[in-house]
């Protein structure tokens, strides 16, 4: 193969450009930005590529920058001895000329304006949350009235998935935080021989306050994300779109029963954590603390009445329900692209992460208040 | 003459045990127009899967240039790829790019070439296929048409020896779709790419197409090849029927 080049002759008003060697993209190519000065004074350039060997469109893309400049300044081209498959490639290129009103990339924001703009756009954002807790409780208003319509498979689906399948990691989870609790108690109480309360503590602990917490936040990174992904998908597809024009309300078909399935399961799942949490306990206690067995089930026992397995059963609750909500709402507010979808789903586990623990100081606080 | 450019022989398409097409034998010469034809799910988009590397097939061999390409190493398969184009369905394009840096990936991952180089590439690309001044646009910003002809620049981005299209005309107006045709005619003209392309738009098989394979789904193997213009007059009744029912409609 030898080396493209591209050669300026002639006299300074009838110009010969002399293109030669095999072009390709592969290799360095002559630059057209170069060659340009040297038509300054030129009324008319002939194209000759007698020479020219093998050649794809990296020769186009230089004869496109000349013609673009001779077209310019009007300066006559004679393509005649071109190849035909480059002359009707450079044709196509300028058969559609390039849209007037194009525009360039976005220009780099300042730091002001970005930091300002995102404080618009949080700010706007309150509406839009506002709106849907709106359009959530319409649609359970409709579910009461028997006339929300969504497939029952589909609430069965969300409830194993949110529910059973669950279980192994909110298990684990509960499992090593009962067993840090206890620790953690044994080790202060050991020094008054007080050993007896650590199924105080973990029991209190794990039912009231951190098996709600902890299995909100579990659900959080595990369902709240692919509630967000699956919507956001539907979005990106215009599934959702297809609900709307059919007249079935998104809300009701894809929302509702996520709602549901979370809310019904969560229940159950801070209890189920609070079980694994007080079991890990009297594991600790009874192997490592030697706290008989019977006397820390008794004592566990004493210490939890019903009203702190409610508090946190509601607790749960509560934040399962905020969870979903997250979840759907940044799922049905995803833009149009892969990326979209992506932030969208970090975007519905933090929004639900900070959903959670907000309410969990709000819901501290009125309990203690109201002294349950 | 020299070997044909593509060529499969004996070629088994299986999804598990279940065959779709069998004994599949075609030559494409370089510079062709082909077109795989055939009725919904008789495997044309399969077929054209596994041509390009994303599917490997159950039995048989597809040569490029004499290469076997299922049969070569990792790299050889790579370097075959790189003269593939691919149009897909729907465009395919990424959605987070923008249409311009859509087209640049491929010359910067493939070339060497300088920045502002491979940017006036970019723009003859996007020109050639009418859409200068559409840089700067996303996917999502524009319109079906519009997607598939940015596809069409990312797959050329690297002037490959033969294009592939799935279904370029589907989704498509007749007018739009008659201008793809002619396109994809101009293009094949000026870059002297060979062409294979799945589609039942009978128009632009007529129009474009030089050569043919036409799948059966009943028999599960293809029941003739050749020129479809021929083959509308004296191919087996199943193609003149397929053929012909679009003559009668138009």
């Amino acid at each position: 193969m030898s080396e493209a080049r591209a050669q300026l002759e002639g006299d300074a008003r009838e110009r010969r450009l002399v293109l030669g060697g095999d072009w390709s993209l592969q290799r360095p190519q002559p630059r057209a930005a170069a060659m340009l000065p040297g038509l300054a004074n030129a009324e008319r350039l002939v194209l000759v590529a007698h020479e020219l060997g093998s050649w794809d469109s990296s020769v186009a893309t230089y004869l496109a920058a000349v013609l673009r400049h001779c077209g310019a300044r009007g300066i006559e081209v004679d393509q005649r001895d071109l190849p035909d498959g480059l002359r009707r490639l450079l044709a196509l290129a300028f058969a559609v000329p390039a849209r007037p009103d194009a525009r360039g990339l976005a220009p780099r924001k300042d730091y002001v304006t970005a930091v300002g703009e995102a404080s618009v756009r949080l700010w706007r954002d309150l509406p839009a949350m506002v709106e849907f807790v709106g359009e959530i409780i319409l649609s359970f208003q409709r579910l009461l009235r028997g006339k929300a319509r969504f497939r029952r498979a589909d609430l069965w689906y969300f409830i194993e998935d949110a529910g059973v399948r669950a279980l192994p990691i909110v298990s684990l989870i509960s499992f090593l935080v009962g067993t840090i609790l206890a620790y953690m108690g044994a080790v202060q109480l050991a020094l008054f021989g007080a050993e007896i309360y650590i199924a105080d503590l973990v029991g209190l602990g794990m039912v009231r306050e951190i098996g709600a917490l902890m299995t909100g936040i579990i659900l959080a990174g595990r369902t709240g994300a692919s509630y967000a992904a699956q919507l956001g998908t539907m979005q990106v597809n215009e599934e959702i779109d297809a609900f709307r024009t059919l007249g079935v309300s998104p809300i009701d078909y894809l929302v509702l029963p996520r709602m549901l399935a979370l809310i019904s399961m969560v229940p159950l799942l801070t209890l189920y954590a609070g079980i694994v949490g007080c079991l890990a306990g009297a594991l600790v206690a009874t192997t490592v603390f030697n706290v008989g067995l019977y006397e820390y089930f008794n004592e566990t026992i004493a210490a939890l009445s019903l009203k702190h397995v409610v508090v946190g059963v509601l607790k749960g609750t509560v934040y399962g329900a905020l969870v979903a909500y997250a979840g759907c709402l940044r799922g049905m507010q995803c833009g149009r692209s892969a990326q979209a979808v992506g932030e969208t789903t970090t975007a519905a586990v933090v929004l639900g992460i900070l959903l959670i623990t907000v309410s969990a100081s709000l819901l501290t606080i009125v309990f203690q208040k109201l002294g349950i | 003459m020299s070997t044909p450019h593509i060529e499969v022989r004996g070629l088994t398409m299986a999804y598990g045990d279940y065959v779709i097409q069998r004994d599949l034998n075609f030559t494409i010469n370089r510079g062709d127009i082909f077109v795989i034809m055939g009725g919904s799910g008789c495997g044309k988009s399969t077929l054209l899967r596994q041509m390009i590397g994303l599917h490997q097939p159950a039995k048989g061999a597809i040569l490029y240039n004499g290469v076997d390409y299922w049969a070569a190493s990792e790299e050889t398969q790579a370097s075959l790829r790189r003269g593939f184009g691919v149009l897909f369905q729907a465009g395919a394009l990424w959605s987070s790019l923008t249409l311009a840096e859509n087209v640049t990936l491929p010359l910067r991952e493939f070339t060497r070439l300088p920045k502002d180089v491979v940017q006036e590439i970019v723009a003859l690309k996007l020109a050639l296929v009418g859409l200068a001044g559409f840089e700067n646009f996303y996917p999502s910003e524009i319109s079906g048409g519009m997607k598939k002809r940015a596809g069409l620049a990312r797959a050329m981005a690297l002037d490959p020896e033969i294009l592939f299209f799935d279904e370029p005309s589907a989704g498509l107006d007749p007018l739009s779709s008659q201008r793809l045709d002619e396109l994809i005619l101009e293009l094949r003209n000026g870059l002297g790419a060979t062409i294979v392309l799945v589609t039942h738009e009978l128009p632009s098989i007529f129009a474009i197409a030089n050569n043919s394979v036409f799948l059966d789904a009943d028999t599960r193997t293809m029941i003739a090849s050749g020129d479809p213009k021929l083959l509308v007059e004296q191919g087996p009744d199943k193609v003149r029927h397929f053929l012909k029912r679009g003559l009668s409609e138009s």
